[in-house]
Formats: C-alpha cells, structure tokens, sequence
C-alpha cells in the first residue's frame, strides 16, 4: 500500500485541478449542480465506509450526520452571516461529537440493535428540527447565497470545487486509516469483537474513533446543503434514502477498499442521476434498492471483489 | 388546560393503541425475537399487506376478511423470504449481519417503491361499516373503527401466544430458538422449523396490515414511522416474549398518546424511537428478556 503514496496524492491533486479547470471553462451550470451531488454521495459514502465498511457497524443514520451538520450551517448563517469555511468546521464537530455519542452506544449495542438504533438517531433528530421555531420548523427557510468569492464566477461552481476538496479529504482520512494501525484494529472487530478484545485491541476507542471520524466528515459533507439549495427543511434533510445511498455505494463498491466506495458512488450516484432526470425520482430510490439487493446477494464483496476473481481466475 | 378527564382519555385511547401496536410488532417479535433475523422490511410487509386490503376491499370485501384470506398468501410470501435468505446469507455465513441487514434495508426499499409506483404517494384507505362511527361514552367518543382494530389484535395476540406454548410446531419454534444444535441432534430439521415460523410471522403480518388500514388511512412510506414503533415494542418486550409484547405496546401505546394530547402531534414520531434509545441504552434485554 505504502508504495502508491505518491500516486494517491499525484491523483488528487490532479482531482482537484482538473475540477478547478472545469469550473472556469464549462459554462453549463447544471453539470455542476449534478455533479455536486455526486461528489458529496461520495463523500458519505467514504465517511459510512469508516465504520460499516472497516468495523462492520451498519449506520442506518447517515441523516441524522448530514442534516445536523446542514442544520448547524443555517443556525451558524442566521446568527452571525458565518462563512463557509467557518459553517463545514463546525458542522464537522457538531456531527463528530453526534458520532462520539454514537460510538459510545456501540459499548452496549452491536449488530442490528446498533443499526436501529441509527435509525433512532434520524427520527428524533427530524422531530427536534420539526419543533424548533428558529430554523423555520417544519415549513423549513430560505436562504440568500453571498456573492462568491473573487476567482468563481458562481456560488454552484464555487461549491462543486469545495465538495471535491472535501471527497480528497474524506478519502484521505479513509486511506489512512484503512492502512495504519487502526484499519487493522476495526478489521479485528469486524471479524470477531471478542477475539480482537482478548488479543488486546482497544476496541471501545477504535469504534469511538471509527464514529467520530464517520460522523464529523457526514457533518461536513452536510454543511454546503444549505447554500447549495438556498432552502432547508427538515422532512428532506432528514430524508432516511441519504442513509440507504450511503449504505449501498460501499456495499456494490466493495467495503474492503477505500477506493470501494468511490466507485460505487460515482456509479450509483451518476445512475441516480440519469434516471430522476429521464424517467422518475421514484425509480431513483427503486435503482438503489434493486442494485443493492443484487449485490449483497450475488456479489458480496463488491465490483472491487469482481475485479479481484477476475485476476485470479487469469 | 390539562385536566383529569383528558389524561383519562388520553390513557383509554393509548390503551386501544397500545393493543394494535403489539399486534403490528407480533410477526417481529417471532422474526426477529425468536428467530434472530434482522427483518427491517417487517413494516413494509405490513404495509404491504394493507395496500392487498385495499385493493380487496375495492373490489367488496371486507377488510378483516381480507385480512384474514391474505393470511396464507403471505404465509407462503414469508417462507420464501426466508428460504431465499437462509441460502444466500445464514448458510454462508460470513458476514452476514452487515449483509443480511441491507438486504433487508433493500427489500424495504423495492416495496416502498413498488407500491408508490402501483398506487402513487396517495394515502388511502377503505370502507366498512364500523369506519366512520364511533362508540359514545359519556363526554368521550371512541373511534369503532379503533375498537375493531382492537378486538382483532386482541384475538390475533391470543392466538399466536397459545399457538406457541401448546401446539407441537409451536413449541418446536421455540426450541429452535433456545438452543438449534440440540434440535438438530434430535432429529429435527431447524431450518424447516424456521421457515414455517417466518411463513407464520408473515402470515400474521398480513392480518396486522389489514388492521393498519382500518386504523388510518395508509401510504407507501408508512413503514418508516413503523420501523421504529414495532422495534421499540419487540426490544422493549424482551426478544421474543409474547406477554412482553403485549406489556412493552401498552407502554407505547399509552406514552404516545399522553405525549399527542400535552405536547401535539409533531412530538408523536419521536416517542417510539425516543423510547427504543432509552431500552437499549439502559436495559438491552427488555423487559421480559430471555
């Protein structure tokens, strides 16, 4: 792994380039307002694979990440007109610290319990946003974007590269800690909790880290919603097929890789796309379901693991 | 504001309600409880099974009645289920928490989506003649279309629970989930034994959907409120105790309306999760745990 150090780094800043350049040549913004998407899927979906993918805690509240961290933007916008900078820092430590909560719950709750559990977190959360006056409550609030800053043309475009600043990060984060001692440790407790305990890894504080880490970058992918769509409420932000996508990317990618999910998002997420725009956005969810379900049955260790059989088999 | 009268009624119907809830969260209890399978799609069976209602009931029958005839239809719908996930994910094995909860997390979903596609983001609902009417008593007036649903859950608790104590294949099931190698040593074949009992959870889940229907008005993305309140009641009861059930809906049941009636309806979704969050954190096994 070590060896492709260079390469990765090489590749990002050639990511993030590429994607600056494009922000300057190509006029069409909707290929940014779709492509924001898409890069922000991959960015939950590198976030989700920390600590369902590594350790195997199924997070069904990718939401409750996203949506505090979209939340803590408006609060931090109607307050005191913070910046965006300002807005993705603090949405990462409000959801981080959601995740500290989270990875303690895994003290007591393992497997499905922990998943529902999840689950809860969504609900309650939504519900919170419902009942408080000041974020709009249920009818949600409309936001004003500030002109964007001297090299963008656009606030979308602006965004598009900031969302791709922040998926080099994530999968960065996810790289390191897939290849240090930690990734080793959350794959111990992937495998079997009690042994990787006997065998003296600290398995509580590897999970509250895995939670952590997972939550604060969900928080921050979460923070440019707000500007993004210039209104917030709480029904869509809290909308549990965040949850699911961010689920099923890792899972047709393959979760053993942190380039797994990437893949799987890109291609889901670009599908997702293509099928709201041309057909409907129920058959968005439905592709979502269906894909996931085919590969959790017929490939379970991914379109990386296909790749893999296929070299073997050579 | 808050008088005694009112927490009266708010009790009586958290009772009503409480009833229908276990009897929504048996089929759960016997799934997941007994038989330690993540099934997250239960309520989207259920809802399922309400929209089959519905389109009986378009067509004259009466919503217990079809309730009751799609009672076999999704008994067999149950064992297939289990027998596609038993070969796919229990028999290999590995992995198969993470994988076996979002295949259930995607059949969720294929329904959802499949009934929205079917019969639109609409909610509906049917027709009888105890829908509409309500049962007076003194200054308060009890929904019959909640009394039916009650009398049914009661009936349909009753059952599974004496199915499940005395019947030959009743306690075979709850063998199987005490202790499967030992059933295996005997002779038997556990995994048959659980597909039938998944077939029976199913089964049961298609009346509860029935009941659903007749409760409220219904749409395809029901099952999401119901994800929580059927697992609040299966983890809150105790994985797989009968009597827990019905004890954890009441609890439910009662809570939910107490908080409706002093705090409004937009507070009600979080009770059920609300109160799962505050079961597993302080006693994982419920009440009645094994």
């Amino acid at each position: 792994m070590k060896r492709n150090g260079a390469g990765f780094w090489i590749g990002a800043a050639v990511a993030v380039g590429l994607a600056a350049l494009a922000a300057f040549t190509v006029k069409n913004e909707y290929v940014f307002f779709a492509g924001y998407l898409v890069l922000m899927s991959i960015v939950l979906a590198t976030a989700w694979n920390i600590l369902g993918g590594y350790a195997g805690y199924v997070n069904f509240g990718t939401p409750a990440f996203f949506g505090l961290g979209a939340y803590t933007s408006v609060v931090l916008i109607q307050s005191i007109g913070a910046p965006l900078a300002v807005q993705i820092l603090a949405a990462a430590v409000m959801s981080g610290l959601l995740g500290l909560g989270a990875g303690l719950m895994t003290l007591r709750l393992r497997g499905i319990f922990f998943a529902i559990a999840t689950v809860a977190l969504v609900v309650i959360f939504e519900t919170l946003f419902i009942n408080w006056r000041y974020t709009g409550g249920a009818t949600g609030v409309q936001l004003l974007r500030p002109p964007p800053l001297p090299p963008f043309e656009s606030y979308t475009k602006m965004l598009f590269v900031v969302m791709t600043v922040l998926v080099v990060v994530a999968v960065a984060i996810a790289r390191w800690i897939q290849t240090s001692w930690i990734g080793r440790g959350l794959r111990a407790i992937r495998d079997s909790e009690e042994a990787a305990e006997c065998s003296g890894v600290p398995t509580l504080k590897l999970k509250v880290l895995a939670c952590t880490v997972s939550g604060a970058l969900m928080g921050a992918a979460g923070a440019p919603m707000p500007m993004y769509l210039q209104f917030v409420e709480p029904a869509s932000t809290f909308n549990l097929n965040y949850g699911i996508a961010a689920l099923a990317s890792p899972m047709i990618g393959g979760t053993a890789h942190w380039l797994g999910p990437v893949i799987g998002a890109t291609l889901l997420s670009s599908l997702q796309q293509i099928v709201t725009v041309t057909i409907s956005n129920e058959m968005n969810v439905l592709v979502v379901g269906v894909l996931l379900v085919v590969f959790v049955v017929a490939a379970p260790d991914g379109i990386l693991g296909l790749f893999k059989k296929l070299k073997r088999a050579k | 504001m808050f008088s005694l009268e009112l927490l009266l009624e708010a009790i009586l119907f958290g009772v009503l309600l409480g009833c229908f809830y276990a009897a929504v969260s048996i089929g759960l209890s016997v799934a997941f409880g007994l038989l330690d399978v993540p099934h997250i799609a239960h309520p989207a069976v259920m809802v399922l099974g309400a929209y089959c209602t519905f389109v009986l009931g378009r067509l004259g029958w009466d919503p217990i009645l079809a309730g009751i005839a799609l009672m076999p239809v999704f008994f067999l719908l149950g064992m297939a289920i289990y027998r596609f996930y038993y070969e796919t994910f229990e028999k290999r094995g590995t992995d198969a928490g993470v994988r076996g909860l979002a295949f259930f997390f995607g059949l969720t979903l294929i329904i959802e989506v499949g009934l929205i596609l079917a019969f639109g983001v609409d909610q509906r609902m049917v027709e009888a003649d105890y829908i509409g009417k309500s049962l007076k008593i003194g200054d308060m007036r009890i929904p019959m279309r909640l009394l039916v649903a009650f009398g049914v859950a009661v009936t349909l608790t009753a059952a599974l629970t004496f199915y499940l104590s005395r019947t030959f294949t009743g306690r075979a099931i709850k063998a199987v989930a005490q202790d499967e190698p030992a059933l295996r040593l005997m002779g038997a074949n556990p995994v048959r034994i659980k597909q039938r009992a998944f077939g029976i959870a199913t089964g049961v889940t298609a009346l509860a959907g029935a009941m659903l229907i007749i409760v409220g008005p219904v749409d395809p993305s029901l099952d999401r409120v119901y994800i929580g309140r059927t697992f609040a009641v299966v983890v809150l009861a105790g994985l797989g105790s009968m009597t827990g059930t019905v004890a954890a809906g009441l609890i439910l049941g009662i809570s939910e309306s107490i908080v409706l009636t002093l705090f409004g309806a937009s507070w009600a979704p979080a009770v059920s999760f609300g109160l799962l969050l505050i079961v597993l954190g302080l006693r994982p096994q419920g009440l009645f745990g094994r």
